[in-house]
């Protein structure tokens, strides 16, 4: 606070001696500077803790901790939304019929490779519902929340449900698309989210590359000739399969949307049964999207005991109506009524074909893998 | 009634002129927030980054799916500044110049940009040009196809950085006094010399920061792109987008490299385009 004020000429500044002055201050006015920087160092720490706890107050309108409300949190994919709102119904209604107290089970949706990253960021999830194995292969990997071996810990390697790839055309399919090898003529315009940000996207690709290793077996050099092909005829690529679903379904364009099942049903409901139609291939990819509970979070929480129960209960026969009511495909269709069942399709494991999901995500996803080489600009 | 005039001192190293007190205090103010808002967050963006080593950094600038997606980023995000920037100054002086039914409404609306999700005004965008949309049917008919290229980046990034050129050009359209073109025009200048010798110049500097604040927006913006952008690798896939992308590889190093590089050359071009504004305003004499 010191300084000589050379351009301010004040009305009175003959009579008025300059406050303060370099050097020149007599010891009465430094102690009074003192006091005024303490005083502007505490009106600074004022300011910014008022400004905190205002940010904070507003953090605090968000979920707490469970044992608090006693509420589960589940990070889910995208297009599970109106899945698990029925699931978590029914499970807590079950949940508090047997004695267990009032229980909330709250989801949270997004992109399946940005959900799994929000709990490598610490998002307090007890379970988790993701659209691929290798996003929870990930959180395993980097926080160790989740046991290595977690899809042993539950029922049909963690999968309450499966699901596939099928095709949504224009209604009555001008361009007459019925296989995986249409999807390569030159007139044919694809619709399909990126695999690097979908794991809808990947299931997508995975399925084109399943189906050409069937047809052309271990010829590696004609499998990604069919796959490079098919993504050059990618009009646009998504980062989401909800915005595939926008691009394709809402501005009509591109020809065919290879999608997840029950994105599908769920655009031929939406759009109109007259706008769209769904072309089941002859063969298509299991895709396999599991569950697992967040070990490391439950247990800092109090909640395991909750969660496992809740994802036992997507096995039981009540869910699996549910999960069939939703066109996802149950893993176990005992209790179900013929009617009820999904279509047969032949379904092949992707597994089976190219081995273990590290060395999937790390061949075909990775940065310079098998994606990047077959979309590279030449 | 002088202060301070005395034989002239050596100029202290902090000089500060200004009828109030209070110096210490805002300084001190403003460099803690700085600090805390902008500096920290930044800091721990160098250091997750640093841990790729010039190695990382080397590999990733020598990726050609990188640099075409730092190429469109910057070439498009300028371009659209430029057009923003000559659009804006156009509304801003019909906006303050003329009055006419609705001008108030027209002036609100200017700023909605501002206020709009960016993934709102990409879907509204996508739709009005897609091929099938109100604006994008008559194109398509010509063969033009707007959408799902870095055309329709362009597009995005000029709605995005629109009130930006507007808002910072208007209050000057505002100062300017209509004496001057009346003097100009008495004294024998063309309109295009009224235009070019006597308006611009003022506005020139305004007209630059508004362009900057454009561009920069522009670099950043992802919500709105990646909508009407097609996201083709090698074709219309944004530097934002390529950083997510590594984000969903759980790549975080490699997401930080390209941040870092991003952050470096928009640090640059502002530098540059600051220094241009330092000298027309000298150039100029004004303001």
């Amino acid at each position: 606070m010191a300084g000589r004020d050379s351009d301010f000429v004040g009305p009175q500044g003959g009579e008025t001696p300059a406050p303060v002055r370099a050097g020149k201050a007599p010891a009465r006015h430094k102690a009074s500077g003192r006091r005024r920087a303490g005083l502007s160092l505490a009106a600074v720490a004022g300011v910014t803790v008022l400004g905190l706890s205002a940010a904070a107050s507003l953090v605090g309108s968000f979920p707490r901790p469970a044992h608090a409300a006693q509420a589960l949190l589940n990070v889910s994919y995208d297009p599970t939304r109106e899945l698990y709102r029925d699931l978590s119904a029914a499970f807590t209604a079950d949940w508090e019929k047997k004695g267990g107290g009032a229980l909330q089970v709250r989801t949270s949706h997004g992109g399946s490779g940005a959900q799994a990253r929000t709990v490598i960021d610490g998002a307090p999830a007890d379970v988790v519902t993701l659209g691929i194995p290798s996003d929870i292969d990930a959180i395993a990997r980097l926080t160790g929340k989740i046991p290595a071996d977690w899809r042993t810990k539950l029922p049909n390697n963690a999968l309450p449900y499966t699901s596939t790839v099928v095709f949504v055309v224009r209604k009555g399919n001008p361009k007459n698309i019925h296989d995986w090898s249409d999807l390569v003529r030159e007139d044919v315009g694809v619709i399909t989210p990126n695999p690097k940000t979908s794991a809808g996207g990947r299931w997508n690709f995975l399925g084109a590359w399943g189906y050409a290793a069937e047809k052309f077996g271990k010829d590696d050099a004609k499998i990604r000739e069919f796959v490079g092909a098919l993504y050059r005829n990618v009009k646009s690529l998504d980062t989401g399969a909800r915005g595939s679903t926008i691009t394709f379904a809402q501005r009509n364009f591109g020809a065919v949307l290879p999608a997840w099942e029950n994105e599908a049903h769920l655009i031929t409901g939406e759009f109109g049964k007259d706008r769209f139609d769904i072309v089941t291939p002859k063969t298509s990819i299991l895709a396999e999207p599991p569950v697992a509970l967040v070990a490391g979070n439950v247990d800092r929480k109090g909640t395991r005991k909750e969660a496992e129960a809740f994802l036992k209960f997507l096995y039981t026969p009540e869910a699996q109506r549910i999960i069939a009511k939703h066109h996802y495909r149950p893993s176990d269709v005992s209790a179900l009524k013929p009617e009820e069942r999904p279509a047969d399709i032949k379904l092949f494991r992707i597994e089976d074909l190219l081995g273990g999901w590290d060395v999937i995500q790390k061949t075909y996803f990775d940065n310079g893998g098998v994606f990047d080489q077959l979309t590279a600009r030449k | 009634m002088s202060v301070a005039v005395a034989a002239p001192r050596r100029r202290p190293f902090i000089r500060i002129t200004g009828a109030l007190p209070g110096f210490g205090l805002a300084l001190g103010y403003a460099l803690s927030w700085l600090g805390f808002i902008v500096l920290l967050p930044l800091a721990a963006l160098f250091l997750r980054a640093s841990s790729a080593g010039v190695e990382g950094f080397a590999v990733t600038l020598s990726d050609p799916r990188v640099q075409h997606a730092l190429l469109l980023s910057f070439g498009v995000s300028a371009i659209a500044a430029l057009f923003a920037t000559l659009a804006g100054v156009i509304i801003a002086w019909a906006l303050t110049r003329y009055d006419f039914p609705g001008r108030r409404l027209v002036d609100a609306m200017v700023d909605l940009p501002f206020a709009l999700p960016t993934a709102v005004a990409g879907i509204a965008l996508a739709a009005l040009y897609a091929p099938d949309g109100l604006l994008g049917a008559p194109l398509a008919r010509l063969g033009w196809q707007v959408v799902y290229n870095p055309i329709g980046i362009f597009i995005a990034l000029v709605f995005i950085g629109l009130p930006y050129a507007v808002r910072t050009v208007q209050p000057l359209i505002a100062e300017i006094d209509r004496e001057l073109e009346e003097a100009a025009a008495t004294l024998g200048a063309a309109r295009w010399q009224t235009v070019f010798q006597v308006l611009v110049p003022p506005l020139a500097p305004a007209a630059l920061t508004g362009l900057a604040l454009a561009f920069a927006r522009g670099l950043g913006e992802y919500g709105s792109v990646i909508f009407i952008a097609g996201n083709l690798p090698g074709v219309s896939e944004i530097a934002p987008l390529l950083i997510v992308i590594k984000l969903s590889e759980f790549d975080y190093t490699g997401a930080t490299v390209i941040a870092v590089i991003m952050l470096a050359m928009a640090f640059l071009m502002l530098l540059v385009i600051n220094l241009i504004q330092a000298w027309s305003r000298r150039r100029m004499g004004n303001v």
